[in-house]
């Protein structure tokens, strides 16, 4: 019975973990596109954003 | 679960935007416009003449200015999904997820994202000198890393142990040191780069604050939908 416990749960705990996972790489992944990538478009566009919000920008 | 999280953070990363964008065009924008006519040669910094203060400013720009906001919606989507990744974790876990202190996530993410590399990166007015952007971006991603695993030490392993490692994750990247040019070559105003500064930092904690309220609330009326 407690084993049965233990293993819902950790299939529960699991299960969250993953899409927050893939959540959190996804976000990471817009910032480093939109605040990072030193491309001359991107670094143009998002020039006075990179600097108000703290980012390295050139 | 994918969907609840990238659908609260979009909503909660929008509306942050937007008023990271109202207060950035209030109080950054003009210093960062100010610091251009430095770095653009129109005004000179200890010339001949002295120079006013007081300037006329460039007014709106379409194109600029609407591809500022669209960006900065986009940041904050990051971080929003970024912070809402790490609710559901925490919730999952036992923490409770309101509102207020979705707030104080929010601090924790200021402090993680703009407070730590900005203690020794600060946020710089065009024209500065600064060492090279890889470089600084090779320091930055660490140090932004390691206090936000710092701030989760802090809000959920508060033991001995825990204090003690979330101390050194912070410390660590401003003893071992940033980048840092090896000349001064900025030719723009140490008063405006100081106030630059400041309002990066001051904008950057109150827009996290309503990021983290509203990643919350959104994170709550989301599960009440699905």
């Amino acid at each position: 019975m407690t084993t049965t416990t233990a293993t819902v749960s950790l299939t529960r705990s699991k299960s969250a973990m993953i899409p927050a996972f893939f959540a959190l790489v996804l976000g990471v992944g817009v910032l480093v596109l939109a605040g990072h990538v030193q491309a001359a478009a991107l670094h143009d566009a998002a020039h006075d954003v990179r600097h108000a919000t703290g980012f390295p920008c050139h | 679960m994918f969907a609840r999280i990238l659908t609260s953070a979009l909503f909660a990363g929008a509306a942050a935007g937007v008023v990271a964008a109202i207060l950035q065009f209030m109080f950054v924008q003009p210093v960062l416009l100010h610091a251009e006519l430095y770095e653009a040669g129109d005004l000179v910094h200890f010339g001949a003449e002295p120079v006013s203060a007081i300037q006329a400013l460039p007014g709106f720009e379409p194109t600029r200015d609407l591809l500022s906001v669209m960006f900065t919606m986009l940041i904050y989507c990051g971080y929003a999904l970024a912070v809402i990744a790490l609710m559901s974790v925490a919730q999952e876990r036992g923490a409770k997820i309101t509102p207020t202190n979705g707030m104080i996530w929010g601090v924790a993410g200021f402090v993680a994202a703009h407070l730590a590399p900005g203690f020794s990166l600060a946020p710089e007015v065009p024209g500065v000198a600064a060492a090279d952007v890889t470089l600084r971006q090779m320091w930055f991603f660490p140090t932004v890393a390691a206090a936000a695993l710092a701030m989760w030490l802090l809000a959920f392993y508060r033991n001995a142990v825990g204090i003690a490692v979330a101390v050194v994750l912070l410390l660590a990247p401003h003893v071992i040191g940033a980048p840092e040019p090896d000349t001064f070559t900025g030719p723009v105003p140490t008063e405006i780069a100081a106030l630059f500064a400041s309002r990066a930092l001051g904008v950057g904690l109150a827009v996290w604050v309503v990021l983290g309220a509203l990643c919350a609330h959104f994170w709550a009326t989301e599960a009440k939908d699905a």
